[in-house]
Parts: C-alpha cells; sequence; structure tokens
C-alpha cells in the first residue's frame, strides 16, 4: 500500500510518484475518471497496475492518495 | 584516445569487476552502466540508493552530513547544535563554502561550530539536561540568533535521547523556533536520507509558521531558489539573473538562507529547484499543500541558463519573458568571449565525473559549451530518479557508475585515461598523483562561483587553469621519458 503523490503536468496528464521508490512515471489510463467518479485501476507507462479507491468526484491534484499495487508490469 | 564503442565499454567493467569475489562482484555489477539514451528509465540499467558493500571503499557521507552539512548549516541565523560528540561537527566546520553575508559570532553563525561534546556520563545518563543548559547559554552569549537546531549525532539515537522534549520545552523558554532533527547518522545508506529528515523537519517544525499571517506583501513575481547551497557564491550569482528578468526572490534555500525566508516560502509563486535531490521532498510537499508549482533549473553554462531562463519566464507573462530574453542578449557578448577565448584551448577534452547528487548531470552543459566531452559519470548517493534525468544528458556508450569504490574509479580512469576529473577532496591527491588533471567540484576547489554567466566566465578559466597547467608534463621523471638517454641506452642494450 504505497503513498503515491498524483499531479498533473503541463500536458495535464496525470503525474505518479512513489517516494519510497523514487518512481516518477506518467499514468497512461485511469479506469473511472469523470467528474462525479474517480479512481480504480490506473495504468503506467512503465506497464505497471495500481488500484485506487474510488472517489466522488475528482480529488484536488495534487494530492497524496493510498493505492495498492497490482502488477508490476515485468 | 578515441572513444570507446559499447562493447569495449562493457568489456571494461567486466574487466575491472573480475577482481571481487563473486557476492561483491554480483552486486557491483548492478551499479556500474553503460549509456544507452533510447532507455527511457534508469531502473533497466542501473541500480541506486543501496547500502554499500563492506571493505569497499566508498566515497559517501552519512545523515548527519546530510542534514547539518547541506540543508541546515547553510542557514546563517540559526544556530545549529551538533548534539553528540565533539567530532563530528569539528572536523567538518566551515568545509563547504557557503559564503554568506553578516557578522560571524553576531547575527550570523555559518562557520562556527556549537556542540554539546558528549562525554561517557551523558553516554550513561542521557544528555537532555546538558542539551536544555546549552540552549540557554546560547540565548545568553548570541542574543541575535534566529533560533535554534538540533541536529542529532549517531549517539543520540542509540540512547534514545527524546530531544523532541526538550525542543518545545525549550522554544517556550526563549521564544524562537527550535528545530529537533533526527539525521543521527546511522541511518539510511548515505547523506541522501539525511536531507530527506532535514526536509521533512523543515515541514514540521518551520514552514506552518507563518500560515494563516499575510501581512508579508507578495507580488505576481515572487519566487524562491532553493537547492542553491552559495557554494563560492553561486546563489549570488543565480539570483542577480532571476532579479534582471523581473521576478523577486523571496528565498534562498539554503545558502546565504535566513529562518525568515523560509518561513515566508509558502507565499511565493513557484519554486526553483536546482538542487533535485536535497530539496525535492520539500518542493513536492509545499506543491501539494500551498499548490506552488515547481521547476528544475540548471545554471551550469550559457546553453542551460538561456534554456532554464526561458522555461522558468514561460511560466509568467509577457514583461517576465521579454526580461529573460534581454537578460541573455546582454550577457551574450560577454559570455561569447569566453568560450571564444577558452574552447581553442579545452576543444575535445574528455572528462570524468563523479561528484554528489546534482552535479554529475548538471554540468555537463557547461563543458559541452567548452567544446570537452563528459566520457563517464556517476553519483555518490543519487537516486534512479537522478539516473532517469541523467541518461539524455550523456552521450551513448558512455560509462555511469553509482556509488563507485575507490578501486574502480581508479581503474576506470587508468582505462578510459580522461584529461580531467572533477571528484572530491578524497580522491584529489590519489588522480594527481597519477598525473591527471583534477578539480574538486564538491566547493569548487576554493574557487567559484560557478552558476550563472558570471560563474561561467570562472569555471571556463579554473579549467584551462588546471586542464593546461605545465606541471602535468613535469610529472614523469626526466630519466623516465622516451627521450632520456638512459632509455634509449636501456632499449638499445
Amino acid at each position: 500500500m504505497p503513498s503515491v503523490m498524483l499531479k498533473k503536468n503541463a500536458e495535464g496528464k496525470l503525474v505518479f510518484y512513489v517516494p519510497k521508490k523514487d518512481l516518477e512515471e506518467v499514468a497512461e489510463s485511469v479506469e473511472f475518471d469523470s467528474s462525479d467518479k474517480w479512481g480504480g485501476e490506473v495504468l503506467l507507462s512503465d506497464g505497471s497496475k495500481y488500484y485506487f479507491e474510488p472517489l466522488d468526484g475528482q480529488p484536488d491534484f495534487p494530492v497524496t492518495l493510498r493505492a495498492k499495487r497490482l502488477d508490476s508490469g515485468e | 584516445m578515441a572513444a570507446l564503442t559499447k562493447e569495449e565499454t562493457e568489456a571494461l567493467i567486466q574487466e575491472v569487476l573480475e577482481v571481487y569475489p563473486e557476492q561483491a562482484r554480483k552486486d557491483r555489477a548492478k551499479h556500474l552502466a553503460v549509456n544507452d539514451q533510447s532507455l527511457e528509465k534508469s531502473n533497466k540499467c542501473i541500480t541506486s540508493n543501496r547500502k554499500s558493500q563492506p571493505g569497499v571503499m566508498t566515497i559517501r557521507g552519512c545523515a548527519y552530513a546530510g542534514s547539518k552539512g547541506v540543508v541546515w548549516g547553510p542557514i546563517k541565523d540559526m544556530i545549529h547544535i551538533s548534539h553528540g560528540p565533539v567530532g563530528c561537527g569539528q572536523y567538518s566546520r566551515a568545509g563547504r563554502r557557503n559564503y554568506y553575508v553578516g557578522t560571524t559570532g553576531v547575527n550570523t553563525f555559518g562557520t562556527m561550530n556549537f556542540t554539546s561534546d558528549f562525554q561517557e556520563k551523558d553516554i550513561v545518563f542521557g544528555g537532555d539536561k546538558k542539551l536544555a543548559k546549552i540552549m540557554l547559554e546560547i540565548e545568553q552569549l548570541f542574543p541575535l540568533n534566529k533560533g535554534i537546531s538540533i541536529q542529532s549525532e549517531c549517539p543520540i539515537g542509540l540512547i534514545g535521547d527524546d530531544i523532541e522534549a526538550v525542543a518545545k520545552k525549550a522554544n517556550k523558554e526563549i521564544g524562537k523556533p527550535v528545530v529537533p532533527v533526527r539525521c543521527e547518522g546511522f541511518r539510511g545508506v548515505s547523506q541522501s536520507l539525511g536531507h530527506h529528515i532535514a526536509n521533512d523537519a523543515i515541514r514540521d517544525w518551520v514552514l506552518e509558521n507563518r500560515d494563516g499571517d499575510d501581512s508579508f506583501p507578495t507580488t505576481p513575481y515572487d519566487v524562491a531558489v532553493i537547492g542553491d547551497y552559495n557554494i563560492g557564491g553561486d546563489a549570488w550569482a543565480s539570483r542577480t539573473l532571476l532579479e534582471e528578468m523581473g521576478l523577486r526572490v523571496v528565498a534562498q534555500w539554503s545558502g546565504d538562507g535566513t529562518i525568515a525566508e523560509m518561513e515566508k516560502t509558502p507565499k511565493v509563486k513557484l519554486n526553483l529547484i536546482h538542487c533535485y535531490r536535497s530539496m525535492n521532498y520539500i518542493a513536492r510537499h509545499m506543491e501539494e499543500k500551498y499548490k506552488i508549482p515547481w521547476i528544475e533549473y540548471n545554471f551550469f553554462g550559457p546553453t542551460k541558463i538561456a534554456e532554464s531562463l526561458r522555461k522558468i519566464a514561460a511560466l509568467f507573462d509577457e514583461t517576465i519573458q521579454a526580461g529573460a530574453e534581454k537578460v541573455i542578449a546582454k550577457y551574450q557578448a560577454e559570455y561569447d568571449a569566453v568560450i571564444a577565448k577558452y574552447k581553442p584551448r579545452l576543444q575535445g577534452k574528455r572528462v570524468m565525473l563523479y561528484v554528489g547528487g546534482l552535479r554529475p548531470r548538471h554540468v555537463i552543459g557547461a563543458y559541452e559549451d567548452l567544446g570537452m566531452e563528459v566520457v563517464g559519470t556517476g553519483y555518490e548517493f543519487g537516486h534512479n530518479d537522478d539516473y532517469d534525468r541523467t541518461i539524455k544528458e550523456m552521450g551513448n556508450a558512455t560509462l555511469i557508475y553509482d556509488d563507485v569504490t575507490g578501486y574502480e574509479f581508479e581503474e576506470f580512469v587508468k582505462k578510459v585515461k580522461p584529461d580531467l576529473i572533477g571528484s572530491g577532496i578524497k580522491e584529489k591527491y590519489i588522480f594527481q598523483k597519477m598525473g591527471i588533471p583534477f578539480r574538486q567540484m564538491h566547493s569548487w576547489d576554493y574557487s567559484g562561483p560557478y552558476h550563472g554567466y558570471d560563474g561561467f566566465a570562472i569555471f571556463a578559466r579554473d579549467m584551462d587553469m588546471t586542464l593546461n597547467n605545465p606541471c602535468w608534463k613535469q610529472v614523469t621523471a626526466p630519466w623516465k621519458t622516451a627521450e632520456s638517454p638512459d632509455v634509449a641506452v636501456a632499449a638499445s642494450a
């Protein structure tokens, strides 16, 4: 259950940062990404997958959230 | 010597690794790599931020060095107590040349050493009482200090002193910030964790001090310079450029910085990060809590300076963008003259670097501006996000080494035969005795500043002065040179 810091980069894409692992990666897709629901499975550009408990609405980026690691992508 | 191919570099790494026992060889192999620009992520080729192997000569420091020496030490109007035995503070005192303005011992304390000087009885009975007492003494002797930080040395964590409680009590008594920092040297694998702990201490004990206080008048052009330690005046050379383009520098972290500046940082519009490794933690925290964006910049060499100035200006309005162009144009004649003078003398020379957490990639641009080529680079305590940023800066098939050991570095140098090495003081005399020009790149070999356009002129002069020094021709004894009659006689025999 790593703490993940999420922010939007200049292109408006979601940047995923895990401080403990020095992992800085752009998110390819977010399962639920609408104005009333956000979260679910997040696929990173290196192929790994993380899961966020769905939230009622967009979080106020940048924000730190807990995620569950699903698949390392290796 | 011509540049090595990828295969040759790989063979070189294998050759150097051969002497190690199997286990050590396996571990060290992960820390040495051949650069491949096509890689997006460094974790495919290099492992970093791992514990050094026992028995090898590592060049790293400790968490206390990262906190007291790097992040907290340069804050000039605070007194930083090296809490523990006297040596850690005394032997690292004033070595880093963080310049500052002020009267030392009156209102600034940068080069002084304050310590609780632990004795046996403090280890046995605890040092909290002593710590409380010395803070009152400090208040009496140095009333103009603006706060105290307690930098823990190893024994504090080992005996379990409660420095936080002492700090809170002292804070009430003297009415100034008192910051306990749990940066015991044994924590982590290098000074890098010390930076993180120091950043966290700033976050917890300093940054919130002026929350809800809007008495500080702000402008839309407020920025903070973060991660510039003013070594030899670096931060001043950077600051002038930012101010000339129309920005207002509210805070300098932490070279020539004050606690008041740090408390005001949450009011700025943009954080500018020079040393990413040691200060990204606090920048990320401010981004999340105060919604202050941050960007990395690089003020080494005119190409990177112009790039960075434009990148910074792009986040502001047209006046700043015009200001940036004006600054670049203003200094153009100056840096063109520097390049015209030194490039012919330095063209094609090859450099190997091994420094701390930012310069192994930041100074590459400055060398390239002078026509030089960096053929090997590495970090003492970088993490993988540093290597991610390095891959693109370095040429293909160049060497990358993480936490290089004394033996490996020497062997690499013997084989790659660079014209110049930039590393620290512990490496300096070894390589000079091997007859290779050397610059100490941690504190600029008693020179500086190297940041900014003014710094570039000094950088170019220093590199020329070192590389083209006639002494390097005298390193080989006259009877051992090829022209010597003795050698000719021996060869004919």
